[in-house]
């Protein structure tokens, strides 16, 4: 039996803790709901065909943010249930066993971190980039589908911990010694460590096709210094997820060879060094947090600019402040862990080279005032999440060069002041950027766009839910709270953790009010219909072409002769003398799609799943499946097809026509 | 080989091929496949560099088990570099091979590539096999966990190029010089060659210092 089943049997399922099954049994009655509704409404051909095996960036790129939004349903119940806890658990049990608690804190951090935040980067990447820059499709489509279903394989995993087995207690990251096997036997850290490999690799792919695209496939006439901003902070992050993310690898590496095979990388024993972990896994996670917040950055400089109507302030120094950032982001990790022994000389180091990091961090906050200042400003919904980010950012950047003071780190660290502080940043900062961008670009995406008086509505209940429930937490932190608390007996704690709670509830309000916007939008979609494809009146080459885009996004590829190519090209068109005459169209080659990705998750899903149970026979069997994947694919003889030019020709009339009655209906009203 | 005009596989819409510099638009498909495999290459050898990291912090580690001085047995690492490094060589023959669309030439050389590598591969074995068998395993010390987990990956990398080699091999074989075909072996030549690199510092770092020591 122990061939077959490894460790798995049924006492891995918690039969008798009700909160899981009960989660569990909603989500998989979701699931079941909606895959009949797909089957009935005959659905199931078309997304196989048009999305699960598309290699269209575009798709990709949706699919990267809806599993991202429902992950961020999954981490945000997390967060929910651990506010909960904490309002009830005062001289009291509370609702959450120990061994419980421990496993949601543990998820919640690695769900919206890698789950929620790295997805909904990369799917607004993904989607954004070849339009801004003026191309057809990124670098490698195929190894694009690759890395998003690895993605969801790492997902799945995750979540398959909620019912059999457990996930890790360890925290988010699996520090050592506790996380080796003499102290967590377990299979929560193994989840943890082959979910975040398969993840990784799919994140590494992503990144590798990403920097490929933004350095080789450009427009013609897209120099560097042309690119729109999201292209550099885009550039930045991907090739920080190059350097960084092998080392993650490396560092899982490790301890699963400890876990499994008894090495001694940071074992207490036979000479392991425990340290070793603390700054490998810095030396990943201390840039994994500016690749989350690069993009966001480049989305704030582009609905910034966009909806003051002004050019961004300083691009230059713009473009040196998010390199700056990509090159500090590798020299400050050791600040993760000021109190474990550094010593003086070398935590004022790291400190000095901590708080170096607001510079141009700081540049970037005094251009995006600058841009506004003087602009037309039109406060839209994508704008106010903007706005809300530069005040809280400033804010979480400013508790965040606080803790890069060692004295104060020695006092604060492990308390709830640092979880104020890195949600403070990660919430003002990524969130709010993969919100602003939503609403940004879901009428390029979908032809609609999303209704603007929900989404304010959305936006001020999650600002000021933000503020209600982390504001106490930097209190807490001066109290004396330490993070991760299951239950406590410290009377003044209390008050600010019934507010924190509160707080958590208006953020819930925003989600719900979110989920109510993307509905009625799709029911009104006809009178919210975005028919000119420039919906803000645009600067970058995403809104010249249609929306949604067709699928070899542009006809003709633009010849760019500046920066914000959108822009000048409007310019020059109201002269009548530069009206452009019809281009002769060609046929367009793209690449077929293909269920590689797919085919190669459900392997490696296998193989992680196998690993962790310790079915040998199976992981053998799922490596052997994934390689023959490639194989079939590599083997294939038609790997594009071509769209004929009279197909082209009609689709880009279809939507000129959409366009100039669009225009008209406004020149007449 | 540079990317020309010529190249059917090279995007219609374009006009004459570039190097994606961005003046004169995107690059030729040989030139983004290349690309794009030196950065996975970049990331692999920061990977390495992680293992090389955690080699020198535990290479002192013993735990009162063997040292590196003790164990090395440099004339086997002698024939294991010279048969990788020679592998490299009939490697680079068989791109040439590719590049003049010579079956003979191509399948020859990657043939030679593969008992190469394959010998590689056979000579760490017995390596590895005889430290275990003199209780000099990867669990017996910090030390020995660092310095199997760090050749051992190279190895491993030398066995999906093995892997990786065949199945060019079998698809010259099956489907001729094509265009994809020709950026695959071009990918898989950079592969090699990088093995290579990752192998002299080893040599290095591992054997030459741990021996020295």
């Amino acid at each position: 039996m122990s061939f077959l089943f490894g460790k798995l049997s049924w006492s891995a399922v918690p039969l008798d803790q009700p909160l899981p099954m009960v989660s569990a049994g909603v989500i998989a009655l979701a699931l079941v709901g909606v895959a009949i509704w797909v089957i009935r409404k005959g659905w199931a051909p078309y997304l196989w065909r048009e999305w699960i095996t598309s290699v269209d960036h575009k798709r990709i790129g949706v699919m990267y943010c809806v599993l991202a939004c429902v992950m961020l349903l999954r981490g945000f119940s997390d967060a929910i249930l651990m506010r909960s806890q904490q309002a009830m658990a005062f001289h009291a049990p509370g609702f959450l066993p120990p061994e419980h608690y421990n496993q949601i804190f543990s998820a919640h951090g690695t769900i919206m971190i890698f789950f929620v935040g790295m997805p909904f980067m990369f799917g607004l990447m993904n989607f954004v980039l070849p339009l801004q820059l003026g191309v057809r499709d990124v670098a490698f489509p195929t190894f694009n589908s690759v890395a998003f279903w690895l993605t969801c394989s790492g997902a799945l995993l995750v979540n398959v911990s909620l019912v059999v087995g457990e996930f890790q207690r360890t925290g988010w990251l699996p520090y050592p010694p506790l996380s080796e096997i003499a102290y967590s036997p377990g299979v929560g850290v193994d989840y943890w460590l082959w979910a975040l490999s398969i993840a990784g690799v799919g994140s590494l792919i992503g990144g590798i096709n990403l920097v490929t695209t933004i350095l080789k496939i450009r427009a013609p006439g897209m120099d560097y210094m042309r690119m729109p901003m999201f292209c550099w902070t885009a550039l930045a992050s991907n090739l920080l997820i190059v350097a960084a993310f092998p080392i993650l690898t490396a560092t899982s590496a490790m301890l699963l060879l400890d876990r499994y095979l008894g090495f001694h990388f940071f074992t207490n024993t036979g000479g392991g060094n425990v340290m070793m972990f603390m700054n490998l896994i810095w030396a990943w996670g201390h840039p994994e947090v500016y690749i989350l917040i690069l993009p966001a950055f480049g989305i704030f400089s582009e609905v910034i600019s966009t909806f003051s109507g002004k050019p961004l302030f300083g691009y230059r120094s713009m473009v040196l402040a998010t390199l700056a950032i990509c090159i500090l982001a590798f020299m400050v990790w050791l600040h993760h862990f000021f109190t474990m022994g550094a010593g003086g000389n070398v935590n004022a180091v790291f400190g000095i080279l901590t708080t170096i990091i607001a510079v141009p961090t700081g540049a970037k906050v005094f251009n995006w005032l600058f841009t506004l200042y003087g602009g037309t400003v039109r406060f839209s919904s994508a704008l106010l999440w903007s706005l809300g980010f530069i005040v809280t950012f400033v804010i979480g950047g400013m508790t965040g060069v606080l803790l890069a003071v060692p004295p104060a780190d020695f006092l604060l660290h492990n308390s709830l002041f640092l979880v104020a502080h890195f949600h403070n940043v990660i919430i003002g900062g990524v969130i709010f950027g993969a919100f602003a961008g939503y609403t940004y670009w879901f009428p390029k995406a979908f032809g609609f766009r999303l209704h603007e008086g929900i989404g304010k509505a959305a936006f001020w209940f999650w600002l000021v839910g933000f503020y209600v429930a982390f504001m106490p937490l930097y209190w807490l932190g001066f109290l004396g709270m330490t993070r991760r608390m299951q239950h406590y007996d410290v009377a003044a704690w209390r008050p600010w953790l019934l507010v924190a709670a509160a707080g958590a509830g208006l953020i819930l309000i925003g989600v719900v009010l979110q989920a109510i916007q993307l509905f009625t939008s799709i029911r009104d979609r006809e009178s919210l219909r975005d028919r000119t494809g420039d919906p803000w009146d645009g600067r970058s080459l995403e809104w010249s072409t249609a929306s949604p885009p067709p699928v070899f996004n542009f006809a003709v590829l633009p010849q760019v002769n500046g920066l914000d190519a959108f822009w000048s090209m409007k310019s020059q068109a109201r002269d009548p003398q530069d009206l452009a005459q019809e281009p002769t169209y060609q046929a367009i080659e793209m690449p077929r799609n293909s269920p590689t990705g797919v085919v190669c998750a459900f392997f490696t899903t296998v193989v992680g799943f196998a690993l962790i149970w310790h079915i040998w026979w199976m992981a053998i069997l799922g490596l052997i499946g994934a390689y023959a994947t490639f194989v079939v694919f590599a083997w294939r003889d038609n790997t594009e097809e071509d769209i004929p030019a009279a197909e082209v020709a009609r689709i880009v009339r279809e939507s000129h026509r959409l366009r100039a009655d669009a225009l008209q209906t406004a020149s007449r009203s | 080989m540079s990317a020309t005009a010529a190249d059917p596989h090279h995007p219609s819409h374009i006009g004459p091929a570039s190097t994606g510099s961005g003046r004169d638009g995107q690059a030729s498909k040989r030139i983004i496949a290349g690309y794009g495999f030196w950065i996975f290459l970049l990331s692999d050898i920061v990977m390495f560099s992680a293992f090389f990291a955690a080699y020198a912090v535990l290479a002192g580690a013993t735990a009162g088990g063997p040292t590196g001085r003790q164990l090395f047995d440099l004339k086997n690492v002698g024939w294991e570099t010279a048969c990788l490094l020679v592998s490299s060589f009939t490697c680079g023959v068989a791109s040439i091979g590719a590049m003049l669309k010579s079956f003979r030439i191509f399948q020859w050389a990657m043939a030679a590539t593969f008992l190469l590598g394959a010998l590689f591969l056979g000579l760490e074995l017995k390596e590895f096999a005889g430290l275990v068998a003199h209780g000099a395993g990867p669990q017996r010390s910090a030390f020995l966990s660092a310095f199997f987990t760090l050749v051992g990956c190279h190895g491993l990398h030398v066995t999906l190029g093995l892997l990786w080699l065949l199945t060019m091999m079998a698809q010259v074989w099956a489907k001729g010089f094509r265009e994809d075909i020709q950026r695959r072996i071009l990918c898989f030549n950079l592969f090699w060659h990088a093995l290579d690199i990752i192998w002299v510092a080893v040599f290095t770092v591992v054997y030459l210092l741990g021996a020295a020591l």
